[in-house]
Formats: structure tokens, sequence, C-alpha cells
């Protein structure tokens, strides 16, 4: 039986508490929202957020097994070249794989969880990761603004070691133009908040209940768990209990936790049903966006497997507040903030040195000499042992998964970052490999000679007049 | 087996421009100045060179690729002239260039000059070039800057050696103030103002932890040097200087891939062990009379002392507080003010090492002579602690 064989989630370790937005906004009439949302670090984005997830639900699994990825969001930071393989390179999955872009609707993450059961139903792959993730950006002084939080979601399904099988669907598509951003446009447009709240989600949620309810003949009170989304929390708790359902048998939102996530919210309140189930729990499903995608999960014994993933609790207890909001809108680039005339000097990309060094530069791959052993990192053809020497004897060798120490640091008020100072240091991984790599989500203060660190896939920079993000891979203290 | 260079080469006529921000001259400018120094010094003619080389390291922002720039600045008569760059050693290799030529004789006279013309960038430090380090890097590398790398030193050597930040500062600090105090005597120098330990330890930070002070001045300038063979040296003046080891050392990569210490720079230990032996120099501290070395920032002087064997490894603090490196000290370390108060331009800093050295060996260096000195070493270090290139000259009469 096809299913979810492992969960992962990511959310950013910055919070902004929605007092912090509308403290700063509150002249231009913007609302306060309960809660705090996540918050996108500088160098991050929807992808570097997919990645994190992806290798949260990875864990130790081999990636080799992975026969194709799917990768949902509103907001790929490309028009034209793919998310999804830009994900799996960073996963430094198998080339022989299918990849693909769900996207235009929030509903994609359980759009692209639909389609990966469908292939693997058909028996076209084994193993297929689905991974959701947004960073939506509402204008200065707008309700989206407070609303939308950044995180990300993935789930790998195939029928061996079902943690919770996949048991049914039923989905509707709507033209409902509530939320809507045009090509070129950088901010969501929306219609009025109140026929969103009424037509929208309190109708083609319990719709797509009912639906699914009387597709498999089930009533609400089957399910150990029901998951759905609502931005207003009193609509939130009255859907549930007009289809019948105990305040306990809802699943708790993470709106006032991190955000409305986009593609990823469904899918991550998902991993945090997960996290707390039991097996022989039916779990219920519904997304949101231009109509609904509603499933329904029932958890198998083998859920105790995947208990150690930080998932949604651990990435939700695990954060730092940003209490600014000048920075805040400088890490979302709505503010505009001057780098100096060093800032500007931006380098060409070169595409071709890219795709040669791909595994290099988005994989973290080096090379691990078959002569001394010795793993080496950018990878060489001439081994860096001094003792051995070898020449063209080298394996590729991955270092994204490794631990590394810190050796030495800095904080670099040169350096020009939208950050400043520009954090770096000295990595050197456990097992052998060492070099020098920006270090994020941190601060200076919190560094010290020899602590352990780990690596994360972030925009290491943005060459706007190119139209190019460059990705690389940064060190982070280990995740608490 | 070869036989090194030491006593082969004289250096008979140097130059050097006053460093600083020298808005209103161009690189062009500089180089005439350099040169006229030079020749004037050396009493010789233009027509008397033999061949010319010429360092400059940041062309793109500055004279252009080449060693067009210098020959025709100079009008030199279409004799052969060669560029080099070898990063912040790049004064020393046009330097190394001319001896070696000289000495291969094929030449029996030979120009040397560096040249930078830094200020034109925009903004302060050195030039923003993200592919500096090559195409492939640029993806890699951290956002980093030279304070920054050279920072990662201290950071480590602090730690190591069991340094709590507050001491760490107070030792480099202390190395800045010498430089100062040096390069407030020289009137060539770009920063001619004494600092106080106090002063150092409370400015800004540019990249932790080092402070203002640390850093040393990006200067325009340039220096040149005039070589011959060393039997022919006295046929010019009473007191050339003789060549003793020209010595460099390239990383391989293993300081920056396989090794982690971080508190030592290995090619400026292996460039000064080879120097040495290449001069018959045998116990540094007590032989070497003064050295101008590569204080890029005051770390990397603490540690280079260390280096160049004139401190035992992990003791320069030691030396640094009791004087030792002092203008009245045992082994004076950077009599001119160093790149910390002279400046830096980055091609013509090795031959403004080298100008002081020649003048002091000379008794011409004014308030700052030190007495009677007998070897002058000069360390030009290019790129960064983990992978660079260190060259080590030793001159003496």
């Amino acid at each position: 039986m096809v299913g979810i064989t492992s969960y992962g989630a990511y959310i950013p370790l910055l919070r902004i508490s929605r007092k912090t937005i509308s403290g700063a906004t509150g002249w231009l009439g913007s609302i306060g929202l309960p809660g705090e949302k996540a918050v996108a670090n500088y160098d991050e984005d929807s992808l570097t957020m997919a990645v994190a997830a992806s290798i949260d639900c990875l864990g130790k699994l081999d990636r080799e097994k992975v026969d194709e990825l799917y990768f949902a969001t509103t907001t790929s930071p490309y028009r034209e070249r793919q998310g999804a393989v830009i994900v799996a390179t960073a996963l430094d999955l198998r080339p022989d794989i299918r990849t693909a872009d769900f996207s235009n609707s929030i509903k994609a993450g359980t759009t692209a969880l639909l389609s990966a059961s469908d292939t693997l139903k058909a028996g076209s792959a084994e193993s297929v990761l689905v991974c959701a993730s947004d960073c939506r950006q509402g204008k200065a002084g707008g309700a989206q603004e407070q609303s939308c939080g950044d995180g990300a979601a993935a789930l790998l399904l195939g029928d061996d070691g079902v943690i919770a099988t996949l048991e049914g669907s039923y989905s509707l598509s709507y033209d409902f133009v509530d939320y809507w951003r045009m090509e070129g446009d950088r901010f969501n447009r929306s219609w009025e908040d109140r026929w969103i709240r009424d037509t929208g989600y309190s109708k083609f949620i319990p719709e797509a209940i009912s639906g699914l309810l009387s597709k498999y003949n089930l009533t609400i009170k089957d399910f150990a768990k029901v998951v759905y989304p609502s931005l207003y929390p009193r609509e939130h708790a009255s859907i549930g209990k007009k289809l019948g359902a105990e305040p306990e048998q809802i699943q708790d939102q993470i709106f006032a936790t991190a955000g409305d996530t986009g593609t990823a919210y469904s899918l991550m309140m998902v991993v945090a049903a997960l996290e707390d189930s039991k097996p022989g729990d039916k779990i219920l499903v519904v997304s949101y966006g231009n109509g609904c995608d509603a499933l329904f999960l029932e958890v198998t014994g083998e859920v105790e497997k995947a208990r150690d993933r930080r998932g949604i609790k651990g990435h939700l207890s695990s954060k730092k507040e940003l209490d600014s909001y000048e920075r805040y809108a400088t890490f979302r680039d709505v503010l505009a903030v001057d780098t100096g005339r060093r800032g500007e000097e931006i380098g060409v990309t070169q595409l071709s040195t890219l795709w040669r060094e791909r595994r290099m530069v988005l994989g973290l791959c080096g090379s691990k000499c078959r002569r001394c052993g010795t793993p080496q990192i950018p990878r060489q053809i001439v081994c860096v042992n001094p003792s051995c020497g070898a020449v063209g004897e080298m394996d590729v060798y991955r270092f994204s998964d490794k631990k590394g120490r810190l050796i030495t640091y800095t904080g670099d008020a040169l350096a020009p970052s939208p950050n400043p100072p520009a954090i770096y240091g000295v990595v050197a991984f456990e097992g052998g490999g060492r070099y020098n790599f920006d270090i994020t989500d941190c601060e200076l203060d919190s560094l010290s000679v020899d602590m352990p660190i780990e690596m994360s896939f972030r925009r290491k920079y943005r060459d706007e007049s190119r139209g190019i993000h460059g990705y690389f891979w940064k060190a982070t203290p280990e995740r608490a | 087996m070869a036989e090194g260079i030491k006593d082969r080469v004289a250096i008979i006529g140097m130059g050097c421009t006053k460093f600083g921000e020298r808005w209103d001259d161009g690189a062009d400018d500089l180089i005439v100045e350099a040169f006229m120094e030079a020749m004037e010094d050396a009493g010789i003619e233009k027509k008397d060179i033999g061949a010319a080389w010429t360092g400059t390291c940041y062309e793109e922002t500055s004279v252009g690729k080449s060693s067009i720039p210098l020959s025709v600045a100079l009008k030199l008569p279409f004799i052969p002239s060669t560029r080099v760059e070898n990063w912040c050693a790049t004064g020393s290799e046009a330097l190394r260039g001319a001896c070696y030529a000289v000495a291969a004789g094929a030449y029996d006279i030979c120009l040397a000059l560096g040249v930078e013309k830094l200020k034109d960038t925009g903004y302060g430090g050195l030039p923003q070039n993200e592919v500096q380090w090559g195409t492939v890097r640029r993806f890699v590398d951290a956002n980093q800057t030279a304070p920054g790398m050279f920072a990662m030193l201290a950071t480590r050597y602090f730690s190591r050696y069991g340094i709590n930040p507050d001491e760490g500062k107070r030792m480099i600090a202390m190395v800045s103030a010498k430089s100062h105090r040096n390069g407030a005597l020289n009137p060539k120098a770009h920063l001619r103002r004494e600092v106080t330990v106090e002063q150092i330890i409370n400015a800004p930070i540019v990249a932790w932890p080092l402070g203002l002070f640390d850093c040393c001045g990006v200067s325009d300038g340039a220096a040149a040097a005039i070589v011959t063979r060393a039997d022919m040296a006295k046929q010019f003046r009473p007191d050339p200087v003789y060549v003793k080891a020209l010595q460099i050392s390239a990383s391989s990569g293993e300081e920056m891939l396989y090794d982690d210490d971080w508190t030592h720079v290995e090619s400026s230990t292996r460039a000064g062990r080879s120097a040495y032996q290449e001069a018959g120099i045998t116990n540094p501290r007590q032989q070497i009379s003064m050295a101008e070395v590569h204080d890029c920032f005051s770390i990397t002087e603490a540690v280079t002392m260390e280096d160049l064997q004139f401190s035992p490894r992990g003791k320069v603090k030691e030396d640094i507080e009791s004087g030792f490196f002092e203008l009245t000290g045992e082994l004076p370390v950077q009599p001119d003010g160093g790149l910390k108060s002279f400046g830096h331009p980055i091609g013509a800093s090795g031959l403004r090492m080298m100008y002081e050295m020649y003048k002091q060996l000379q008794g011409k260096a004014g308030p700052r002579q030190i007495k009677d000195p007998q070897f002058g070493l000069t360390h030009n270090l290019g790129g960064v602690p983990s992978i660079n290139i260190a060259s080590v000259m030793i001159v003496g009469l």
C-alpha cells in the first residue's frame, strides 16, 4: 500500500512578533494579528527551505533510492529554471530521476502529494520525495505582510516501510480569485477579506471534507485528527464544529507560530499530526487554494521509527526573535539598504562553470582519495595529503551531511552583507576535509573556537542585473 | 648543486614615492617619481638598463595588464619588460626577477618597479573582486575580505595559547602602536600619527578581533630598485647593498584543505628557513639586525615573528611586551612604519620594504637609523593565512 515513508519539515530560526510589524506599520492602518510568524533569513528562500525540509525527511535514508522529486511552491525564484532540480542537485540525488514543479496555487503541495501517490500506484517509481515550501511576501502595512510566514515540509512516499498509508482523496477546483500575483508582481494582491473567509475557507473546506467522507463512506468521528487551514481562528474552530468534530480532533494550526506558509501549510500540519500520532490513527487532511484537495491517511506501526526528525515541534521550539521590523524588511528585500559601492560589484556567474562544478557548488560534494582515504573540498585531482599525492584517484564525497567543528571565525564589517557583520569561519568536517564557509543563523558572540556546526543550503548572492541567484552551503551552529 | 643568489647581485639605486591617498596622481605619475629617484641614486641613465620587471596586482583598477604601462610611462627604449603578479608579494617578485636576470649574466643592470593605484575604487579597503581567486572559487568562497581572513588567525592564536580576547587585543595593539611611532618619523609614510594602545584597542572593529588600527593603510605608491652584478657594483657607488637570499614559498593547498593549525603561516616559515640557509644565517634572532615584515594586520606581524624564528612559537607576546622589536630594541621590526603606517600599495610594498633596509644599511635612515645593521630582512606575504605566497629576502653590506 502506497503511503508516507518519512517526513520532515523546516521552519526558519527567525520569528517576528506580529506586534513588531503592526508597531512599525500601524500608521498605515494595518491590523494587529495574533502571534508571531517565521521569517526566512536574508539568505533563505523557498528553494533553500525545501532542501532543509528534505534533509530532515531523508535523515540517514539512502538518497540513491529516490526516483522522483516534486517541488511545490508559489515563490520559486526562477520563472524558467526548475526549482525541483535545484533541490534534487542540492540533495545530491541521482540524475536519472524525474523532477517537477507544482505551482501557482497554495494547494499545490497536496496536489504534488496526490500526484506522487498516483505515480507510485502506477508503478512508475518506488520512492518519490515531495517537498513544499513558500516564502510569500505582502506589501508593507497590508494584512498579508502579517499573515504570510515562511516554512517547508517534505514527505517521502513509497510502498515499503510506510508510516501512514494514503487511503483516498477528493479534490475541488474553483477559479476563486482570493489571492493572486501576476507575472512580474513581487507582492500578493487580494480581494475582500470577509469574502475569502466566508466563501473561501468556510465553504470549500466543509465541501471537500463532506465529499471525501461520502466518497469513502466515512464519518468525521472515524478520524483521530482533522487537518485543515483557515487564516481566521474563530472560523477555523467553527468549520470543525459544524462538521461534528470534537476540538481535540482538530489539528492545531501553525498560523500563530509560523504563519501561513502557502503550499507548505497543510503539509506542515500533516507532519505535526504524524509527530503526535499512534498506529491505527486515521488523519484527514485538507488544503486550500483555488479549491481544495482532501485526502486521508492511516498511521501504521512504522511511525515509531520516524520520531527522530526535527519536524514541526523541533523547529517551532528552536527560534530566535527578530525584534526589528527594519531588519525584517531588509531581509525580505522590502527595504533597499545601502551596501555601499563595494556591494555593487557582483562578478559574472559563469553558468558553464557552474554546470561542471554543480555537484560541488549545489551538492557540497568534494573528493575522497581512494589511496589514502582523505576527504577534501573543493574537489581535487591531486591528493592534498602531502604524504600521498595520488593523481586522479578520487571518488565523489558528500560533505553536506557531515557535522563539523569550527576551527576559527570572524565577524567582518568590511564585507558587504545585508546582515553585517559578515560572519565566516573555517570548518573541519568529521572524518576529514576543511574549508572556509559563511556562517549564518548566529550572532558573533554565540560562536567559539571548536564548537560543533552543521551545513545548511543557502542563497549566497543575488545578481539582479543578470537574473541569477547563486546558491551554496553555509555553516550554522547546530540547531537546538 | 644550486649555488643560490648570495653575494652575486647588488642594489645600487632605489626610489620610493610618498605613500598615501594620492588623489591627484595616477599610476604613471607614481611610476615616474619612483623611477627618477632610483636612477638618480644609482647615477645611471635609461640606456644603461638591460631589462625591466614591473609588479602590479590589481591591474583592473589601475594600470591594466602587462608591462606596457611601465615601458610606456618611462618610454623605455624597446628593452625587455616583464610584468609579474603574486598577490601582495608582487613587489618582491619584481625584484626577484631583476636579480635573477643579473645573476644569470643575461644583463648587467636591471630595473624592478612596483606600483599600485588603489584609491580609485570608490570605497575603502582593497578592491572587491569576486573572481580574484578564480571563477570556481567565486561559487564556494565565503563573503570574505583580507581583514577577516587574517582576523581568523588571531581568533585561533588567542584560543590556542590561552590568551583571552582582551589580552590578545592588547598584544596586537602594541604591535600597531610601535609601527605608528616609527612611521611618525618617516616623511614618506602614509599615516604619520602616533596612536596609543588604548586608542587602538577602542577603535571600531573592522573584522573581529581586528580594529581599525590593526589594519594597514590602503595607499597609492610606487617603489623601484636598480640592480647590477656584485662585481660591478662599486663602479656605481661605494655602499652597494648585496643580496644574501631571495626565497619564496607558495602554498600547496594543504594548509587550507588538510591542516587546521591556523596559528602560523606555513609558507612564511618555509621561506624563512630557506632564506636563512641561502644566506648562511644560523641564529636569526641574533644575526638579523632588522626586518620589514608583512604587517598587513597586527596579528600577521605577531605570527610572522614566530614564523621567522625571531620568537619561539606561542611566545611572541613576551617579546612584544619587552620591546624587543622596537626601534630601540634588539631586533627592530618595521623601522619605516611598516605596511601599518607607511601604507600598502600592493605591488610596491615588497620594494618599499627593501628601500628601508637599503637606506638603513647605508646609514641614511635619519631619525630612524638603527646602529650598525649587518643583515636586513624583508618578508612579503601575498594571499591569506591559509593560502598564499611568502617571500623572504635578506640583504647586507
